[in-house]
């Protein structure tokens, strides 16, 4: 399983990186934006997308978008870990497709259960 | 003094004229009555001339919208700026103090594990050695039991406690994403002021906008005591949201 992780603050992939190698997800890769992101996508082979929303490039949202409408990636799950906390928003991003939504700051544990229920969901 | 009505520089040059006339002919207090006179139109000319360029001056913000950009920028933006900064100072007091508790935590089990890992070390060494008698050896094979369990428990406190340390510095994240809103604030200041100078027709080359740091639409990490009820607390109530609406 390969997972990549997209956050502009690389503190958060690191930590992000960390707890998933605790989890026995050592296969991981990095972006620094959606813009960076969504070539290594395209590309192909990776089975999981863990992205903040701001980011100064494209956005989080806005990755999400081009992963649901690119006939390629459109399964792909999604988890958003971020700290964009309104309302409107996390609805926003449930509506646009996204698996799961983690608010920062956030515990391992947390991490861990959503990351098991988008599994779940997806062996189901 | 002639009685037409006179434009001002006009009035005073005839004041003035008449008192060089009244000085010399002596009259010295007509004199001094004229040049008070004299002196007070140039104040009121003074005052007058400031009042236009004060009003000026206010319809000119007006028209640039600067006095609404003032008032939003004192009412609300830079308070909620002290209010981010603020919260900056406590995340990071936290996160140190979060680190400090593990590693004040996690010295005291290392050192315990060294000190019982080394002396057990020689005793092994002296069994090696051939240097044990069979009584002597059982003791140590118990204490290594008992040693391998003990450590065991002090290294999972150890992983959770470095694990501990691990998240909290996701703050940097967060305190990174709430200052480079007011570092925006600050541009926001900045531009106000260059405007405004460049209205009241000080020398100011204008300087282009430069380009906001963060998306003005998001509204970035909750700061607690700014949250105007549309931002959720707790990954609970993220859960909650979402499984409300059927996600």
């Amino acid at each position: 399983m390969k997972i990549l992780i997209v956050d502009d603050f690389s503190t958060m992939r690191r930590i992000i990186k960390n707890l998933l190698r605790d989890l026995g997800f050592v296969n991981t890769v990095e972006a620094d934006d959606g813009q960076t992101a969504l070539p290594k996508l395209q590309a192909g082979g990776i089975d999981f997308l863990v992205t903040d929303w701001n980011m100064p490039g494209m956005s989080g949202l806005e990755l999400l978008k081009a992963v649901r409408a690119d006939a390629n990636l459109a399964g792909l799950p999604v988890l958003m870990v971020t700290a964009e906390a309104k309302r409107e928003q996390i609805v926003e991003a449930a509506q646009s497709g996204v698996n799961g939504y983690v608010i920062k700051p956030f515990t391992a544990a947390t991490l861990q259960e959503k990351i098991d229920k988008i599994f779940e969901r997806v062996d189901a | 003094m002639t009685p037409e009505k006179l434009t001002k520089p006009d009035e005073r040059l005839a004041r003035a004229r008449d008192y060089v006339v009244a000085l010399e002919n002596g009259r010295e207090q007509e004199a001094d009555r004229l040049l008070v006179q004299i002196a007070n139109m140039r104040e009121t000319m003074l005052f007058q001339e400031i009042g236009k360029l004060t009003r000026e001056l206010h319809d000119s913000m007006e028209s640039f919208s600067l006095d609404e950009k003032f008032s939003e920028l004192t009412e609300k933006e830079i308070p909620d700026a002290k209010e981010r900064l603020n919260y900056v100072i406590s995340m990071t007091q936290q996160a140190a103090d979060t680190t400090l508790n593990a590693i004040e935590e996690i010295i005291p089990i290392s050192e315990e594990l060294d000190g019982k890992s080394q002396e057990l070390n020689q005793r092994w060494m002296r069994f090696r050695k051939k240097e044990m008698p069979l009584s002597e050896f059982n003791d140590l094979s118990n204490d290594l039991a008992d040693y391998f369990s003990k450590s065991t428990n002090s290294l999972q406190t150890m992983q959770l406690s470095l694990n501990e340390v691990l998240m909290a510095q996701s703050f940097q994240d967060i305190t990174g994403q709430i200052i480079k809103r007011v570092i925006n604030l600050v541009q926001e200041v900045e531009l106000s002021m260059v405007e405004l100078i460049r209205i009241s027709g000080g020398n100011f080359v204008n300087s282009e906008s430069k380009s906001s740091l963060v998306n003005p639409e998001l509204a970035g990490p909750a700061i607690p005591s700014l949250n105007e009820n549309d931002q959720v607390d707790s990954q609970d109530d993220v859960d909650d949201l979402l499984s409300s609406l059927g996600f």
